[in-house]
């Protein structure tokens, strides 16, 4: 890593923004599933994260476990406080990361207080960089608040990803895409994190506007849990991230084997689908 | 900052903040100017006070009360905020932040709940201005606080209990938090003490400043000078912010914020963020919270559900850091006996919350001087008669 590509977060972003590309080439939009790091306990989870890199990932996004994850709704927030009773801590998370890094890029889904009140940013960043983390996503750090934070992170080489809602304003979209780095993170509808029977009828609209004013890719979250609606989803983004669904699978399977076999079905499912569809135009 | 105002972007020195999902970004924006426009509008302040007055009862009474005094050996005047509408002072902030949901179109009302008396406090509000009312509550609390809930239905409110976590106070604000990220276009959320996200801390400050401003009024009137202590509890930290705004310029007077030490500050069963919480952010500010080395939040613990929270609003740890006021604290035992003390002494059965704030004094005694105290008795008792009475019974 160079020294000014990581004062930027530039080599966390290039390895992402290959990610995508590679994907396009493919034919198809990548494919980001998201895992609790720890879940259900850290043993059990370098299991799921290899199992995800094995069964068509393009990026892995892992969550560090919070007690108070605002963003998330039930199936996230259990397996957070499932995987800290099971003893995970944020190194447990790192080793997650460091198995799978070499094989495709990571990227961090951390709620500000794993960094504030935790490591302290240059030591977060210092750390998840050792392990090989691409990015960061810090849900509950919007744009404009605690810019020091962000700066500390990407100095470390982190790509810090940020989020745009379905209600960001259209100014303040265009501030968001001028900063971003790796990708930009649409949020699908306003609400926390869980499957959704329904995707607004115009997040269309809005992956395309981000797309027009993002330099990076353009990856849509929170809601997506079946393979028709990554496919629907991935014929308008460059990145389809798939968060509760998964999670549930491990959650509700016949142990962790029966978990990790329902997972590999729907990941190949999935690819399936999102190959068939036409892919986002290339820009 | 000496003022006890807010820098700019919601920072108290370095608390508050907005750390919060980006869709909450507008909503709190559109507060943000809501409140500044609202608070020099005349007819919205006019209504505000036409309320206070013929609606809570404010003035509330600033009593002289003689048997504590005597007990104590020093003057000792009660800011009567349990002789306010509902029994507390949390009606001040809510039928504010009510009237505000109604100019911002808002027609849904969200609350959080520990004690029952600020979900109370919302209900009352919207009952008034035909508001939809939802207010999430631990299922804990809503087991040894039952009176408010039973208020609560009768209101027309809806109480949702939370069953996450310690099922108390903090997953009551991070249940509502989320209902708030799911239905923002339509809904407020009217957060019931001065901590939560930019303009919340500021907002729930300026509407309950009223206690010590009628309080300071009323000191000077009645001694003809201020008083040498002003005293009162800290859980989110409300009833004492509003008690000790106006009294911030006033170097020569102590304050005196009080935190529940449970089962003792040196246990891992208390609510004592200022004196034993690390810097933290929980509920979309930075301030002390009572965390571990790894950021995770710890669960509090309090025998009063309003103290019952592992943060306290970012403007404290400030006064705090400043050495503006200052954060002692008292024991669940200490705080129960105060409850029964001042029951006899005066005939006022206080919250268990403001018991803290008289087992404060009572342990601290006299000043030696020839001035006088001033305490804030934030709320009632009657809701706390089984909890205190079924202590009774398991000891
Ligand atoms: C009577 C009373 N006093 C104090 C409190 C604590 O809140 P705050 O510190 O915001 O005043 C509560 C909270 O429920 C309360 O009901």
């Amino acid at each position: 890593m160079s020294g000014t590509a990581s004062a930027t977060g530039a080599d966390g972003s290039a390895r992402i923004e290959a990610a995508f590309a590679a994907a396009r080439a493919g034919g198809r939009a990548a494919l980001m599933p998201y895992m609790m790091g720890g879940f259900p306990d850290p043993e059990g989870s370098l299991k799921v994260a290899a199992a995800y890199a094995d069964g068509g990932a393009d990026l892995i996004e892992l969550g560090v476990p919070f007690s108070d994850p605002l963003a998330d709704g039930p199936v996230i927030h259990a397996a957070a406080t499932a995987a800290l009773e099971a003893g995970t801590d944020f190194e447990a998370v790192l080793e997650v990361c460091a198995s799978v890094s070499d094989r495709l890029p990571v990227v961090l889904m951390a709620y500000t207080n794993m960094i504030l009140g935790g490591a302290g940013p240059e030591d977060f960043g210092r750390r998840a960089a050792a392990a090989g983390a691409a990015g960061v996503i810090v849900p509950d750090l919007p744009f404009g608040e605690d810019e020091a934070v962000r700066e500390m992170l990407a100095a470390a080489g982190l790509a810090v990803v940020p989020l745009i809602a379905p209600n960001t304003p259209v100014e303040r979209r265009a501030e968001i895409c001028e900063i971003a780095a790796g990708f930009v993170y649409v949020v699908s509808s306003v609400g926390t994190t869980g499957e959704r029977g329904e995707l607004p009828a115009d997040l269309t609209d809005l992956v395309e506007d981000v797309r027009r004013r993002a330099t990076v890719p353009v990856a849509v979250g929170f809601g997506i849990g079946t393979p028709a609606q990554a496919s629907e989803v991935g014929e308008a983004a460059d990145g389809v991230i798939i968060g509760s669904k998964l999670v549930r699978l491990i959650a509700d399977g016949d142990g962790l084997a029966g978990g990790l076999e329902e997972v590999a079905g729907f990941l190949s499912e999935a690819t399936a689908a999102m190959a068939g569809e036409g892919s986002p135009p290339v820009r | 900052m000496s003022q006890g105002e807010p820098e700019v972007a919601g920072r108290f020195g370095p608390y508050g903040g907005r750390y919060v999902p980006e869709t909450l970004i507008p909503a709190l924006d559109q507060l943000d100017q809501a409140w500044s426009e609202a608070r020099v509008d005349p007819a919205f302040t006019g209504q505000l006070g036409q309320l206070r007055r013929d609606y809570i009862g404010r003035p509330t009474p600033l009593y002289l009360a003689g048997r504590l005094s005597e007990r104590i050996g020093h003057r000792i005047y009660l800011k009567r905020e349990d002789l306010a509408h509902t029994g507390a002072h949390k009606i001040n902030n809510a039928i504010g932040q009510a009237l505000l949901a109604e100019r911002m179109g808002k027609p849904r009302v969200i609350a959080e709940t520990g004690a029952g008396q600020h979900g109370v406090a919302t209900a009352t509000a919207c009952a008034l201005l035909d508001l939809e009312c939802v207010v999430y509550m631990g299922s804990e609390d809503i087991r040894r606080q039952k009176p408010n809930v039973e208020r609560m239905g009768l209101l027309g409110a809806e109480v949702v209990p939370v069953e996450a976590g310690a099922r108390t106070l903090k997953e009551a604000v991070s249940a509502a938090i989320r209902d708030w990220v799911a239905n923002v276009e339509g809904t407020h959320y009217v957060i019931g003490s001065v901590v939560g996200p930019a303009p919340f801390p500021a907002l729930v400050r300026d509407l309950q400043r009223v206690i010590g401003d009628e309080a300071r009024s009323q000191a000077l009137e009645a001694e003809g000078s201020l008083p040498e202590r002003v005293i009162a509890c800290v859980g989110g930290g409300s009833n004492a912010i509003g008690t000790f705004t106006a009294f911030i310029p006033d170097e020569g007077v102590e304050l005196i914020g009080v935190e529940a030490a449970g089962e003792g500050v040196e246990t891992d069963r208390h609510g004592a963020s200022l004196s034993a919480g690390r810097v933290s952010v929980l509920h979309g500010s930075l301030s002390a919270v009572i965390a571990d080395q790894e950021g995770q939040i710890l669960e509090a613990h309090s025998v009063s559900a309003g103290l019952d929270y592992p943060g306290v609003g970012p403007e404290h740890a400030w006064l705090r850091d400043t050495g503006r006021a200052r954060y002692p604290s008292v024991t669940d035992v200490e705080a129960v006996n105060a409850f029964r003390e001042l029951s006899r002494l005066e005939g006022i059965i206080p919250a268990l919350e403001s018991s803290h704030a008289i087992a404060w004094l009572l342990a601290e005694g006299a000043t030696g001087q020839e001035g006088f105290d001033l305490v804030c008795l934030s709320g009632r008792g009657d809701k706390d008669l089984a909890e205190v009475l079924g202590l009774e019974d398991r000891a």
